[in-house]
């Protein structure tokens, strides 16, 4: 009896756990391996991406396998934060492809030597998918949310992932900023909207995937964030809508071939496959802009008459010095002014 | 000893290097920031504020399992582990899920500095429970017996016999849950909203400099925090080990 007694705690102990597992599914990051026809010898790639296109890849690898090129490849695949992955990568993360949500997080591999200087020379810039900030509201739209000065309403919760723990975040802000300069606002007025709106941000969440998460939980009523995740959100059945603000920021989306890669010859025919026909529209239907034109389903997504670049702001470099710097740059001084009026306040 | 320094101190000094990496200057200005002070603060007074609250009821909880007999004991008894077990980032989605904006019992501090202590309660509670545990198993009823015996009332004999006995552990037990509060991250990081200057504690401040490509900054912050640490066990272990004198 006494036994008995003793081996049922812990495994009601276990129950609870896991029951508590439950409700935490589908967040974090995951990795896989697949050596789906690996029995040829047809080599084996290692992919390390962010977390958004794990949905793309799960029907781009089997795709490209049916290649000639890739036939009997087996992958293993990593997905999780972009900056995360790419601070592994150069932390010693072995690795033969990298995608990233965005161009800095390539920058810091091409630095330490682990991918070549000319990665961005080809076609397509070195980017692989784009997309766009959009709006993401409550299905029916009930504030009626449509231009960016919607979001600086008084009544309006605007969520959005911290700029400093999360790359992908920085598009958002600087999708907000440009569209300021392209209504012919001057950088000072275009700052000045960038402190309005962070009055209405009430959760500054580590990365979008969370933010999204938020915004699922009830909280909010509009979360900023890219295109191709509103359409994604909504084919896993999320009950939202996105707004495309006449104008906004198109994000892109690099890749690049490790140079340190086992095989350079089979990690870049698995980067030129991505270019494809076949492959952008795989990329298309999860949500993503395609890079090649002519892409079939591309003239699904609407086209903001002021659609502007990172350039516009002199590339990634520059950026991440005026506006995220974390002790000088701008959007760190409009979190200190407005800290020092919540602590007094 | 090796097996310490290849463990802990080894890792611990290369922590204290790296803050180092850019000079003097730049790791008081990285610990100086406003924003920076602003995050040791909130931790150190939510951990303050937790450890004092699960110090008292961390030994009610003790003190049920070892004195009382319900039925489910058992169960209850490896429940309190459970905060060990559990990632920290599903322990901040599970309190998210009840005292967020979905709040089925209609708490919603999400967002808030309670949300901060609301975390740090559940991840700290096993360690007082479980330091004051076994010495309350050992405590010799003969001697509250007598107390009572001699004419002493309930709250004299816990004043004076019990609470001797049993405060080293409580002091060693707060020590830790102390030392836990103020580096805990995962569960912090959903449910508080992470705003800087108000619900941002300083370990999220610390990641937030390692996603800006900012380590020596992070670096200098998490000494800070090492500091603090070390005193405060110190003092704790001082403390305990008085209080065991006392007993004698």
């Amino acid at each position: 009896m006494r036994t008995r007694k003793r081996l049922l705690a812990p495994l009601l102990a276990a129950v609870a756990v896991l029951a508590m597992l439950v409700v935490a599914s589908g967040c974090g990051g995951s990795s896989t391996d697949s050596a789906s026809a690996g029995e040829e010898g047809g080599g084996k790639l290692t992919l390390v991406a962010y977390s958004t296109p794990e949905e793309a890849y799960k029907e781009l690898i089997p795709a490209f396998n049916k290649t000639p090129e890739g036939n009997g490849v087996g992958f293993s695949q990593s997905y999780a934060a972009s900056g995360e992955q790419s601070r592994a990568v150069e932390g010693g993360l072995p690795a033969d492809v990298v995608e990233f949500s965005l161009e800095p997080d390539i920058t810091r591999l091409v630095d330490a030597g682990l991918v070549e200087k000319d990665w961005n020379q080809n076609e397509y810039k070195g980017m692989v998918t784009d997309s766009v900030v959009v709006f993401m509201v409550r299905k029916g739209n009930p504030k009626n949310i449509k231009t960016w000065d919607d979001l600086v309403t008084g009544d309006v919760e605007v969520l959005e992932p911290n700029p400093f723990t999360s790359g992908g975040a920085k598009w958002n802000i600087m999708a907000a900023y440009g569209a300021q300069l392209e209504q012919g606002k001057s950088p000072e007025e275009a700052t000045q909207y960038l402190a309005e709106l962070f009055k209405n941000v009430p959760v500054l969440d580590k990365s979008a995937r969370e933010s999204l998460q938020t915004f699922s939980s009830g909280k909010g009523d509009v979360l900023l964030g890219y295109e191709n995740e509103a359409i994604l959100a909504q084919q896993k059945g999320e009950e939202l809508d996105y707004i495309v603000p006449d104008q906004t920021l198109l994000i892109e989306n690099p890749i690049a071939v490790v140079n340190e890669a086992k095989d350079p010859n089979l990690a870049q025919s698995f980067v030129d496959f991505l270019y494809t026909p076949e492959a952008q529209e795989i990329f298309v239907s999860k949500g993503y802009r395609p890079v090649v034109e002519g892409t079939a389903g591309a003239d699904k997504f609407p086209k903001p008459p002021g659609l502007f670049d990172i350039t516009k702001f002199g590339g990634w470099d520059r950026v991440n010095s005026e506006f995220f710097d974390p002790e000088k740059g701008t959007v760190a001084e409009i979190f200190q002014s407005q800290g020092k009026s919540t602590e007094s306040g | 000893m090796s097996y310490l320094s290849i463990v802990a101190l080894i890792p611990l000094a290369a922590v204290v290097v790296k803050s180092l990496d850019n000079g003097a200057d730049s790791f008081w200005n990285a610990i100086s920031s406003p924003q920076a002070v602003a995050a040791l603060k909130l931790t150190l007074i939510a951990s303050v504020v937790v450890v004092v609250i699960n110090a008292i009821a961390g030994t009610l909880v003790a003190w049920v399992l070892v004195r009382d007999d319900f039925p489910g004991k058992g169960i209850v008894n490896s429940l309190i582990d459970l905060p060990f077990a559990l990632p920290t980032i599903v322990a901040g989605l599970t309190l998210l899920a009840f005292y967020g904006p979905d709040s089925p019992v209609g708490v919603n501090v999400a967002y808030t500095r309670v949300s901060v202590a609301m975390a740090l309660l559940f991840v700290t509670l096993p360690f007082v429970v479980r330091a004051v545990q076994p010495v309350l198993l050992e405590l010799d009823r003969e001697m509250e017996q007598a107390a009572e015996s001699l004419g002493a009332s309930r709250i004299t004999v816990f004043r004076r016999i019990i609470l001797p006995n049993l405060a080293p552990a409580i002091i060693a037990g707060a020590g830790l849950a102390f030392a836990r509060a103020i580096g805990e991250f995962g569960s912090l990081v959903l449910i508080t909203g992470n705003l800087p200057f108000k619900t941002e504690a300083a370990s999220y401040f610390i990641f937030s400099r390692v996603e800006s490509d900012d380590p020596a900054g992070a670096a200098a912050v998490s000494v800070v925090l090492l500091v603090v640490a070390l005193v405060v066990l110190l003092a704790f272990g001082w403390l305990s080990k008085k209080a065991l004198r006392h007993e004698e």
